[in-house]
């Protein structure tokens, strides 16, 4: 088990065609996943080739999104299109009945991003816009969308559907989440070379607005029945971390453990008060560990010493676990 | 981007909501005469423009009464520091004024329209007490604070905005008014594409409706769908920021001395905390993005290696995106270059020592390329192993 992907995950990569989209559907690919067709619109028809050489395998192109999933029954995209484009190349990974859309690009207006959720909230809410019966989605979220500006996710040894370097990772009993993306790989990294390996890592992006939010994902790992540890990466700024805590608190029986970066990021140089209102005092690296410690969170302090707090934990909470 | 407050003023006159009558923006007391003639009947006030909140407790709004007034504050103003607790420990030098007829305050209303990131929806914000204070009143008085979200596709309904308006305790002789500019400023939001849309304070003067402050920041993303504001120069940035941002790298100076060039803004952001834990200080944040390229990396190098403050670079590439070959060859161009000009000029050997920790995508192939080219780059293997080494370094050079 894991959750959200694993080897059965059907993947399109919308914007196959760009370097970024091209140099990481071969990776991807390399690494094991089911990427199943490329959708550039104007490039229907054509086959994509991975870059250098490595594999021969070839992958269709097509226009839309819904012809893509129509001839090749995938079930998910992974959206490495330009900024002024990607809310539109959402809606349609959505349109298409998509079941996990992961979003890669950075630098989505914020506006776009809100009406994107707006969209996809009311399609979500049984308008029988939706044909439920053609893959039964992960309640409650309906399509899952991480993302946008996230390195991805990665069930280790079966799906890596995103950015992320892919031998960092292996397959294991810690679910791991984040708002970073290269902090995700130090994390993990560490986790990697104490023994531990991960359940699924999903970066769900540092936007202001992203698809799916910590509390979301940890609802999933709390009924993956492999998933023994949730690692939480946060960072200053928003009050997702102060949810999660809160959400730990009340649902959760899996042991949290959880690094927030920026305690030593200056203030920045703010304008005007409807931020601050609007906040309250939620957003500060401080705020975010009082708020961790008092819902019984495992706050790490060192980015240094997160494979190793969480392997000795670990191991003492629940002695199945075999740690290297 | 932030926008000066007379930049504001043009967006809302744009979308029609009422303001003092104004002798525009000047940069010379040579210019206030016609400006004052413009602004119609004194007592006339005079408001440094600078990017920052706090402007009237640090002396940057002054009323004048007379002509001659007028002037002494205009002299005073022009070329005046001010420091404020919105400018980050900043000093931001005045070079305009705006002049504008000083409106009779009845009543202060402070009204914005911002994205409330919990909602993940733009929500127009109202509080029957405008004013300075108004954090200080979030804090103590929540519940004063009033909420109406703001459909990212269709705007603010009227009713939303009367609800607004009634709660807030204003005339129902002022209701229309209030409602258009309640919309206005939600539709201007919208279709600029800002991150913060604020009038405070609104006021009753003489019993009609008058904003006679605005700050609006539009959002970075989205400036390719404004070219006209796209082309402004930036007002807030130092030199090096300004730098940074026209190659795309993400930069803030700092106080300390060692220098940090990562990929990823959380990664950065603990970087920075192993180099305070590890006893040093960081001399800037800088994040070169995920799809940064050699060339970018070179740039990046060149903005760290002239800030004088930097006496040790420490750089941590986690690759992902951005492959550590690919990196490596950037440090190495980046090294080479400054080395030969530093020969040229025949200066001592010349610059700090470089601490680099590359992982993820091709890291072998960046570890070796590092090794090969013979610069004198100290490498290490882990985050505190890369930080203890800069921060030793930076206190041996020091």
């Amino acid at each position: 088990m894991s959750i959200l992907v694993n080897k059965e995950t059907r993947v399109v990569v919308q914007g196959i065609t760009g370097s970024a989209g091209s140099f990481h559907a071969q990776q991807c690919l390399e690494y094991g996943t089911q990427v199943v067709a490329g959708v550039t619109p104007g490039k229907g028809g054509t086959s994509w080739k991975p870059g250098s050489g490595q594999g021969s395998q070839e992958l269709p192109i097509f226009n839309t999104v819904s012809e893509a999933v129509r001839q090749t029954g995938a079930d998910a995209s992974l959206i490495f299109v330009p900024p002024p484009f990607a809310a539109d190349a959402i809606l349609e990974a959505a349109d298409a009945n998509l079941r996990i859309i992961v979003c890669i690009t950075e630098g989505i207006p914020v506006l776009d991003r809100a009406r994107v959720r707006q969209k996809l909230g009311v399609r979500g809410q049984g308008s029988g816009v939706r044909k439920e019966e053609l893959s039964p989605r992960p309640s409650p979220l309906n399509p899952v969308l991480i993302g946008p500006n996230c390195p991805g996710i990665i069930t280790p040894g079966q799906c890596k559907m995103g950015i992320m370097p892919g031998y960092i990772h292996k397959p294991g009993p810690v679910g791991v989440i984040s708002r970073s993306g290269t902090l995700t790989y130090e994390a993990v990294w560490q986790l990697t070379q104490k023994g531990l390996g991960q359940s699924t890592v999903v970066g769900i992006g540092g936007d202001p607005i992203v698809g799916s939010s910590f509390v979301d994902l940890l609802e999933l790992f709390e009924k993956d029945s492999v998933t023994q540890a949730v690692l939480m990466i946060g960072e200053i700024g928003g009050s997702s971390e102060e949810a999660a805590a809160e959400f730990f608190k009340k649902h959760m029986s899996k042991p949290l453990f959880s690094f927030i970066a920026g305690k030593t990021a200056p203030p920045g140089r703010r304008m005007g008060h409807a931020g601050a209102i609007v906040e309250g005092g939620a957003g500060t690296h401080e705020g975010k560990i009082k708020a961790l410690k008092q819902n019984g969170v495992r706050v790490i302090e060192n980015l240094s010493d997160i494979g190793a707090t969480i392997s000795s934990q670990l191991s003492h909470f629940h002695p199945t676990v075999t740690v290297n | 981007m932030k926008l000066l407050e007379y930049e504001s003023k043009a967006l809302l006159e744009l979308y029609h909501i009422p303001l003092s009558k104004s002798g525009g923006v000047i940069s010379s007391a040579g210019q206030l005469n016609s400006a004052l003639k413009r602004a119609g009947c004194g007592p006339w006030v005079i408001k440094a423009q600078v990017l920052a909140g706090g402007r009237g407790k640090a002396g940057g709004v002054k009323i004048a009464k007379t002509m001659v007034e007028a002037k002494q504050v205009v002299k005073a103003m022009l070329g005046m520091e001010l420091k404020t607790h919105q400018t980050g420990g900043r000093t931001l030098v005045v070079r305009e004024v705006l002049v504008e007829h000083a409106a009779p305050i009845d009543r202060e209303i402070y009204l914005a329209v911002t994205m409330d990131r919990g909602k993940g929806l733009p929500v127009l914000v109202g509080c029957g007490e405008g004013g300075v204070e108004i954090e200080e009143l979030a804090r103590t008085k929540p519940e004063k604070i009033l909420r109406e979200e703001v459909d990212p596709s269709e705007g603010l309904n009227p009713f939303q905005a009367r609800r607004l308006c009634f709660s807030m305790g204003i005339p129902a002789d002022q209701l229309s008014i209030f409602v258009r500019t309640a919309q206005s400023l939600a539709r201007l939001f919208l279709e600029k594409d800002a991150s913060v849309v604020e009038i405070n304070p609104l006021v009753l003067s003489r019993g009609k409706l008058l904003a006679l402050d605005a700050k609006i920041v539009l959002d970075d993303n989205a400036l390719f769908r404004h070219p006209d504001f796209a082309k402004r120069s930036d007002h807030e940035s130092s030199p090096l920021e300004r730098e940074a941002k026209r190659v795309g790298i993400s930069y803030i100076g700092l106080e300390g001395n060692i220098g940090c060039l990562v990929n990823g803004a959380g990664l950065a952001m603990g970087t920075m905390d192993s180099i305070k834990l590890a006893g040093g200080d960081p001399a800037n944040f800088l994040d070169v993005g995920g799809g940064a390229s050699a060339a970018q990396v070179e740039s990046a190098f060149n903005i760290l290696l002239r800030d004088k403050k930097v006496k040790a670079v420490l750089v941590n590439i986690f690759g992902g995106i951005m492959k550590c070959d690919t990196i490596a060859e950037g440090i190495i161009k980046a090294i080479s270059s400054l080395k030969s000009e530093t020969q040229k000029a025949k200066r001592k050997a010349g610059f700090s020592p470089i601490v680099v920790r590359l992982e993820g995508t091709h890291v072998q192939e960046g570890r070796d390329l590092l090794t090969r080219s013979g610069l004198p780059i100290i490498q290490a293997h882990s985050l505190s192993e890369a930080a203890e080494k800069a921060v030793q370094a930076a206190k041996q050079e020091g």
